[in-house]
């Protein structure tokens, strides 16, 4: 791959990001929810740790070393939505 | 033979060092380094967010008060910030090409582009405080949103601060050949993480609170 041609990528990439912050943007006043504000995130985060960060590029051992890891941390968070759930009704304990 | 032995062996009499078996990240040591800190610091992150949206979720009255001037403002820094992530990709590339000059050049585009995203933040930040937003209060609703709010955006501008530091010394110590393109590589991994820690902030914090 020419330099040239990486940096054709680097700038797809780029206007790739922008568009979906607009999509965001557009999603927050026709359709807002946490959920499909959260996938465009994670598609920009994909687009930024692959081709930004050059993780695609490096080998697959450190993609694994990396990636599974925290995504099981950042996923093993979502232990605290019964609790958020019960402080609404100032129940006792989760339902 | 073991292997152990015949290691020793080699040593002993003065022969060539023992073939070592390959390297599981092929990365350097400093770059490694730098990509276990940004785990961490997503996982910080993480759970600042999550704590952001159990605290969202319990207040029966989160305010929903982003206007259209400030949603325009978010747009704005976030195109800034994303586009010193490419500024900060080229100089990248130029430094690894050899290119000194256009490495460094771009390097301090980056900076300034990033200390212009931190200006339109404190200008944000100056006209909630002004309209009554603190770390306990807010005029408009749940008390908490205030310290979520300045809490994790205080958080994000905190390590834009200091990627703009780093940045200034990395670019400094290119120049001058203390150095090398490598450096320039890993730094520029923590400024794509805090552009990335951006794309999560925004829709978050502002775009689930637009006023309708």
């Amino acid at each position: 791959m020419t330099a040239e041609g990486s940096l054709k990528n680097d700038l797809m990439i780029y206007v790739g990001i922008l568009v979906l912050a607009g999509v965001q943007i557009f999603l927050a006043y026709h359709s807002p929810g946490v959920l499909r504000m959260l996938a465009v995130a994670a598609v920009q985060a994909v687009l930024a740790v692959m081709y930004f960060m050059h993780l695609k590029d490096e080998k697959s051992t450190l993609r694994l070393a990396l990636v599974p890891a925290t995504i099981f941390v950042l996923v093993m968070m979502n232990m605290v939505w019964a609790d958020s759930y019960r402080l609404i009704h100032m129940r006792p304990f989760p339902k | 033979m073991s292997e152990a032995n015949m290691t020793l062996g080699h040593a002993a009499v003065g022969h060539s060092a023992p073939p070592m078996e390959a390297r599981p990240f092929a990365v350097p040591s400093k770059k490694l380094v730098m990509w276990l800190f940004i785990i961490s610091d997503a996982c910080t992150f993480g759970a600042m967010l999550y704590a952001y949206g159990y605290i969202r979720n319990a207040a029966p009255d989160w305010p929903h008060h982003f206007e259209s001037s400030s949603i325009i403002n978010v747009a704005l820094m976030t195109f800034v910030l994303v586009t010193s992530s490419l500024t900060m990709l080229i100089a990248t590339r130029n430094a690894k090409s050899g290119d000194k000059a256009g490495a460094l050049r771009f390097t301090w585009i980056t900076i300034v582009l990033g200390l212009v995203f931190a200006a339109l933040h404190l200008r944000e930040w100056s006209s909630m405080i002004n309209a009554g937003v603190g770390l306990t209060s807010n005029p408009w609703g749940a008390p908490l949103f205030g310290g979520t709010f300045f809490g994790i955006t205080g958080l994000h501008l905190v390590h834009v601060f200091s990627g703009a530091i780093a940045l200034t010394v990395v670019g400094l110590g290119y120049k001058r050949g203390r150095y090398n393109a490598d450096d320039i590589e890993i730094w520029s991994l923590y400024w794509h993480f805090v552009d990335l820690v951006w794309m999560f902030v925004v829709p978050m914090v502002y775009l689930l609170n637009v006023a309708q």
